[in-house]
């Protein structure tokens, strides 16, 4: 049952339907399929955006990624794991990141899929910068206080 | 060792990554900020708030308490947004 993760970094956008069906074609197994996509909004605090730029840093986000997705294959039992963020300028209403988790039953399908997107969100080294009428500025990030010590992890 | 630069913290010092050679006083990823902030004042508005800073030593999450002797990569950047 240890599949490897699919894991891809890219600026082109992703076709759901097929990504899922790269995890269930072929395979009687597969009871259960969680699908999250993570959409560019039309507005950040209220104020409406042109558009999202996503800076990443190359090599650490792939492990990063795998790490966790390493993390969520051996704390469920799961037959297929897809993580696809995007990188580059996105507008509102397009897909920025997916989230796919195949298991034989949903449980391990439904918290895979949680896990992955609470950790892609704290420890996923990419950086949204928002253009709006204002101009340009970095989107911050929520729940983190100034005192980032606390917040670091180490290897 | 190799320094990296990413969002507001590249912007801010003019550069995405560069080479450097810190003597052997500074130690730890706390020391190596104090040492490149005083390189001048596009490092010194980076590092203002030293708290906000996140670091990376060869593509792995560190401490500012972690050693950087042996480092290959150390990256700087803010809190992070993805996902």
């Amino acid at each position: 049952m240890t599949t490897a993760a699919t894991i891809r970094i890219q600026e082109a956008d992703f076709d759901i339907a097929r990504e899922i069906a790269a995890l269930t074609s072929g395979r009687n197994d597969v009871g259960a399929v969680v699908t999250f996509s993570g959409i560019c909004r039309g507005s950040e605090n209220d104020e409406p955006i042109a558009a999202l730029t996503l800076e990443h840093y190359p090599g650490m986000a792939e492990a990063e990624i795998k790490r966790h997705a390493d993390e969520a294959m051996s704390r469920w039992p799961l037959t297929g794991l897809t993580v696809v963020h995007r990188v580059g300028r996105i507008t509102p209403g397009e897909n920025i990141v997916l989230v796919l988790a195949a298991s034989q039953h949903r449980q391990a399908a439904f918290q895979a899929a949680e896990f992955l997107m609470d950790y892609l969100k704290a420890n996923a080294p990419f950086w949204k910068r928002e253009e709006s009428q204002k101009g340009t500025s970095w989107i911050e990030a929520r729940g983190h206080d100034d005192d980032a010590a606390a917040r670091w992890t180490k290897s | 060792m190799k320094v990296k630069y990413f969002a507001w913290v590249r912007e801010r010092i003019g550069i995405a990554e560069e080479m450097v050679e810190p003597p052997a006083g500074v130690r730890t990823v706390d020391d190596l900020i104090g040492w490149l902030s005083k390189r001048g004042e596009t490092y010194a508005y980076a590092f203002e708030k030293p708290k906000v800073i996140r670091a990376a030593i060869d593509h792995t999450h560190v401490k500012p308490d972690a050693m950087i002797s042996g480092a290959r990569e150390i990256a700087f950047f803010p809190p992070m947004t993805g996902g």
